[in-house]
């Protein structure tokens, strides 16, 4: 990495625990990542900006800062990024995927808490992470109760607006969720200074839109056999995204797609033809948390798709484009983020038939339905998941786990027993 | 045919030698160096058999050290090993109930041993050899013990599934005078109930093999058979069903 230090000094980290971490990651990105045969060059791009993870998009971000410009850390992907890019902002996800963050969360935390709290909220209290700590303003949600909770405690760190995210989707709450968003644009206007128009939002709609198209072209390769891409790749990809600049982000994914598009035209991909293909789906893998996806491609299967916020979920539904009136722009947002999945709705059957769709759609033999320890939501949910593919005769696992190393061996030989369940 | 499958577990190492029509068993501890342990019990296995290593067709391995073990041509889950163990002894069996040192699984099987599902403790030792072993510990006994000396009709219920309460419960109940036996009796009870509990999630289909290390204990079998109201049959073999499967498993070349 680049020398940062001063960037970092001038953010108040904790420069000393800090560089523990800046030695880890390294080397285990080389160890995941590196060791992989045949991967795409449109990954050089996504390989450098983990080189340099916590400098280059921190740089960008403050450099905004400097010019006069906002910019606001989000953690779900119901939080609409489009209002904050409209008003000249810079929205960036911050979810933290680290062992390493987590024994600072636990200081505040109850420990049967989720470690995607608990190193969201490590990473902001002991200062390790610049993303966690440029943000002029945290946009928090209501979703599951551990993080509903968690943001009283972040408010007292950092400004701090929580949208109000219905727990059904009735047309009342999809109507609750539109005015939920009129009340996100008036924060949005005051901390940015700037108003946002139909002109500028219609913009943010497009820009935010096309890196969704980007993404779902990276997914719709992944449907080939033999799949041109790695999951840890794509999972990689659908990670930087969450902060990258939008209009890059799109970008450097459709250059990618363009690779896989042409190496499915070659024939070829990363596993054999014959390769057991994996869908994982459930809670999300924050970056760097990677752990899944390795312990299975590591047993020579293929991860092709994502059913996660840091999957398909992030991508799959686009705006309306077509509305002309902020009165009708805000509607088409509140209709699209209410069409994704998450357990924390009820009923969420319609997150059951996407994965029976998605099965069908990726060609998968089997399903790795997973969620972070202590997610009550995903492991109560995980129970009619399974009923439901039983009865499409898809294989499901189910795997609890956390981002510690200490199950690892465990989840090598329950994840190896299903390959062989399903190789025969 | 001369094959050989070795089970290398958290807590034993076990190797089964399949010579033609003869067959050779071994059992040591593990210790620190599951890659000794497997080492060692080839070595056990060819002494007792008279055979030299170049006689050995293939070597097929199981178990959590099957990693570190690099001398084998190939590594099996202990699950496929299990399944395929017991429709060798068992061809009725359809839901094996395995608890090892460090994890506890019930597998549903099919015919021939293939395996249909599974499910395996999460990272915890509740209902897992480890469980007994640290209550033992606590009791002053050896984990080999604890089998007959229960008493189930003086049952002192344990309520905390988890390895660190349990042992300041059952100390606990020691210090208000409670009967030995009768603790016991309750702490097999609970590894019954937490395994039975899995299995039930997972839907138990007779009949019911019970496998590992834990199922030499004669109060757990019982506990278990309470709990998911089946009888349940423990093979005299019952530590050696991975090796054995492992072992089947070479000689298929499966």
């Amino acid at each position: 990495m680049a020398d940062y230090r001063e960037m970092w000094a001038n953010l108040g980290m904790d420069l000393e625990h800090h560089d523990v971490l800046c030695e880890v990651l390294p080397e285990a990105f080389g160890g995941i990542y590196l060791i992989q045969q045949d991967r795409p060059k449109g990954m050089d791009f996504y390989d450098f900006v983990v080189a340099e993870i916590h400098g280059v998009r921190p740089a960008e971000m403050m450099q905004h800062q400097k010019e006069g410009g906002k910019v606001f850390g989000t953690f779900c992907v119901y939080v609409p990024d489009e209002v904050v890019f409209a008003a000249g902002g810079i929205a960036a996800g911050l979810c933290g995927g680290s062992q390493f963050w987590v024994s600072g969360g636990e200081k505040v935390l109850p420990a049967n808490t989720c470690p995607l709290i608990k190193a969201s909220v490590g990473a902001r209290l002991d200062k390790t992470c610049p993303f966690f700590l440029i943000p002029d303003m945290y946009v928090a949600e209501n979703t599951c109760d551990g993080k509903k909770k968690a943001w009283e405690i972040m408010a007292g760190e950092v400004p701090l607006h929580i949208i109000d995210i219905p727990q059904m989707k009735r047309d009342r709450d999809i109507a609750a969720f539109e005015a939920e968003i009129k009340d996100f644009i008036a924060v949005v206007e005051k901390v940015t200074g700037n108003k946002i128009t139909a002109e500028s939002l219609g913009e943010a709609i497009k820009m935010i839109n096309n890196k969704r198209r980007a993404l779902q072209r990276v997914y719709n390769a992944r449907k080939a056999s033999p799949v041109p891409i790695s999951g840890k790749d794509a999972l990689l990809v659908t990670q930087i995204n969450f902060y990258d600049d939008p209009a890059r982000a799109a970008q450097m994914a459709n250059n990618l797609a363009d690779e896989l598009e042409q190496r499915i035209n070659n024939g070829t991909g990363v596993f054999p033809n014959n390769a057991v293909r994996i869908m994982i789906s459930g809670t999300p893998m924050a970056i760097p948390n990677w752990k899944l996806h390795h312990i299975v491609e590591s047993l020579g299967a293929a991860v092709v798709v994502e059913e996660s916020c840091t999957g398909t979920r992030y991508f799959e539904n686009l705006v309306d484009e077509s509305a002309t009136t902020l009165e009708g722009q805000i509607r088409a947002l509140a209709e699209r983020y209410m069409k994704t999945n998450c357990a924390c709705f009820t009923p969420n059957s319609a997150r059951i038939d996407d994965i029976v769709r998605l099965a069908d759609e990726y060609k998968v033999d089997g399903i790795i339905d997973t969620n972070l320890q202590f997610c009550n939501l995903y492991s109560t949910e995980s129970y009619l998941v399974k009923q439901v593919m039983t009865e499409h005769n898809l294989p499901i696992m189910h795997i609890e786990t956390d981002y510690s190393e200490q199950d690892f061996e465990q989840l090598r030989t329950r994840v190896e027993a299903f390959l062989e369940m399903l190789r025969k | 045919m001369i094959v050989i499958g070795i089970d290398i577990g958290s807590v034993a190492a076990k190797g089964y030698l399949i010579n033609y029509d003869s067959h050779h068993r071994a059992l040591i501890p593990t210790g620190w160096s599951p890659r000794e342990a497997g080492q060692t019990i080839i070595e056990r296995l060819l002494a007792a058999s008279g055979l030299a290593s170049d006689q050995v067709e293939r070597i097929y391995v199981t178990g959590y050290g099957r990693v570190a073990f690099d001398q084998a041509d190939k590594t099996v889950t202990e699950i496929k090993c299990h399944a395929r163990g017991i429709a060798e002894l068992y061809s009725e069996v359809r839901t094996i109930i395995d608890i090892g040192g460090q994890d506890s699984k019930v597998i549903r099987i099919g015919e021939q041993g293939r395996v249909l599902d599974f499910a395996m403790n999460d990272k915890c030792a509740a209902g897992t050899g480890r469980f007994l072993q640290v209550m033992a510990t606590a009791l002053g006994l050896d984990v080999s013990e604890l089998g007959d000396a229960e008493d189930p009709g003086q049952m002192q219920t344990i309520s905390s599934m988890c390895t660190v309460f349990a042992e300041s419960e059952i100390i606990g109940s020691l210090a208000r005078g409670n009967p030995k036996g009768g603790i016991i009796a309750g702490l097999h009870q609970s590894v019954g109930k937490r395994v039975a509990a899995m299995a039930r999630r997972m839907g138990i289909k007779e009949q019911v093999a019970f496998t590992g290390g834990v199922a030499i204990n004669p109060g757990v079998k019982r506990a278990l058979e309470e709990e998911i109201g089946a009888k349940i049959m423990v093979p005299e073999v019952c530590q050696y069903t991975g090796a054995l499967g492992a072992a089947l498993l070479a000689l298929e070349n499966g």
